[in-house]
């Protein structure tokens, strides 16, 4: 049904007037930041990841095998609030051992919850505080699904270098955007029992999560910097170089693992294609190179005035 | 299976997705003068074009001088015949340095600012 004129200004009016104007998405002052792939972004907002498709062979540990994996995941995020919302994440895996039968089945499912409490749009600076619960035993045991949960309270931030000087003016492009965690298993150790009788006890020490994505906004240079002339589809393109690292803090355990993740990431109008491979940082995280892609939609442009909005506003 | 049924699952999602009606965020796409150019001849307007259409009661743009007064002609206006199109007249400009500020509501109501510097040299 057509909507006339007057009742879409009224609408507009309704939404100028509304004392959370609905900026949506990924956005500080004139700053549009994308979703990040491997470390979760600072913004509350209506959004879908589906799939996030990873791929990464696995390396051998102790009698452990080695083997691939491939990852297919789907991300739901949504508002309650202008500033508050919810996130849930499921990831369906498919194992293959070296030299052993292939494995499929779910992760634990992921729930967090996020509230935005800082944000400066001159500045293009935002920061989140959220927790995220990795529900134990909701994922299947054979592709290494854990039985116990790991609740990991985090501060998420982004920051935009749009207010650099105008000497500096080719890096107000350049954004960043990151997460400090810290993991808490509710389990202290994990006991296993081999068939052979053999009995094997992991602990689970306290980690700090910790991650950030370098961005360097190509749409952000063309319309704000300087217009150099690029076409589609590379006035859409943001390159980004991604951290997402893990440090075992206590119980015996220590060192970090994680990846580096160079990439591209293409935000048009209302859905985010993005691709990445994924550099194991030392020899524990890892000894090929994976990749990680992803379709991401931005629910609040496609259905702005149902699924797309906050709940409560 | 399992695999089938999440393909099917995204292909079902991209589909219906992509059929919903979508007016979504207006991206600054090109502008005249150009971002952050340097031209040889004052404009007498500057006019902005954008990835959606506006809604032409919420959005605005002004060009302001050096010293950050206003001087355009106080017609901030959406083209009549191409809605993503904004456009300010301006009166015969001296050579320097000026900003143009933006402020747009696209037609499903969403919010997007921004600005940018262009120079007249002789």
């Amino acid at each position: 049904m057509a909507v006339t004129s007057k009742v879409r200004a009224t609408l507009v009016a309704f939404c100028i007037i509304a004392p959370a104007v609905a900026y949506g998405h990924g956005f500080a002052g004139k700053r549009f930041f994308p979703a990040t792939l491997a470390t979760d972004d600072p913004f509350v907002a209506d959004e879908l990841s589906l799939p996030t498709i990873s791929y990464q062979k696995v390396p051998g540990s102790g009698d452990e095998p080695g083997g691939r994996e491939t990852d297919f995941s789907i991300d739901v995020a949504k508002r309650i609030t202008e500033n508050f919302g919810i996130e849930i994440g499921a990831t369906y895996k498919h194992v293959q051992p070296d030299g052993g039968d292939a494995q499929n089945g779910f992760d634990n499912l992921g729930l967090g919850l996020k509230y935005k409490f800082y944000q400066n749009d001159v500045h293009e600076a935002i920061v989140s505080a959220g927790v995220d619960w990795d529900i134990g035993g909701t994922g299947a045991k054979r592709v290494g699904a854990e039985s116990f949960s790991t609740v990991t309270p985090a501060v998420f931030f982004g920051k935009g270098f749009g207010d650099l000087p105008d000497n500096a003016k080719f890096l107000r492009p350049l954004a960043i955007t990151g997460l400090v965690g810290y993991g808490i298993p509710t389990r202290t150790s994990t006991t296993t029992i081999s068939d052979e009788g053999d009995i094997d006890v992991e602990r689970n020490p306290h980690t700090l999560e910790w991650g950030f994505a370098i961005e360097y906004s190509l749409p952000y240079l063309q319309s704000f910097v300087q217009d150099v002339g690029l076409k589609a589809p590379f006035n859409r393109m943001i390159p980004v170089v991604e951290f997402a690292m893990s440090t075992a803090l206590d119980r015996g355990q220590s060192g970090t693992t994680g990846t580096v993740n160079p990439g591209i990431i293409w935000a048009g109008q209302d859905i985010q294609l993005a691709v990445e491979a994924v550099i194991p940082v030392n020899r524990r995280s890892g000894n090929s190179v994976g990749v990680l892609a992803q379709l991401h939609f931005f629910l609040d442009d496609l259905f702005p005035q149902t699924i797309g909005r906050p709940l409560i506003r | 299976m399992m695999l089938r049924s999440l393909v099917l699952a995204c292909a079902t999602a991209f589909a219906g997705f992509a059929s919903a009606p979508v007016a979504a965020h207006a991206f600054l796409d090109h502008a005249v003068p150009a971002v952050g150019s340097t031209v040889h001849a004052a404009p007498a307007s500057v006019r902005l074009w954008f990835t959606e259409p506006l809604e032409p009661a919420f959005s605005r743009v002004k060009v302001l001088d050096a010293t950050g007064k206003e001087i355009d002609k106080s017609d901030s206006h959406v083209d009549a015949s191409d809605a993503s199109v904004l456009a300010v007249s301006v009166p015969a400009l001296a050579p320097g340095t000026y900003r143009v500020q933006w402020r747009v509501v696209s037609v499903d109501t969403h919010v997007t600012e921004g600005d940018f510097t262009f120079e007249i040299k002789q």
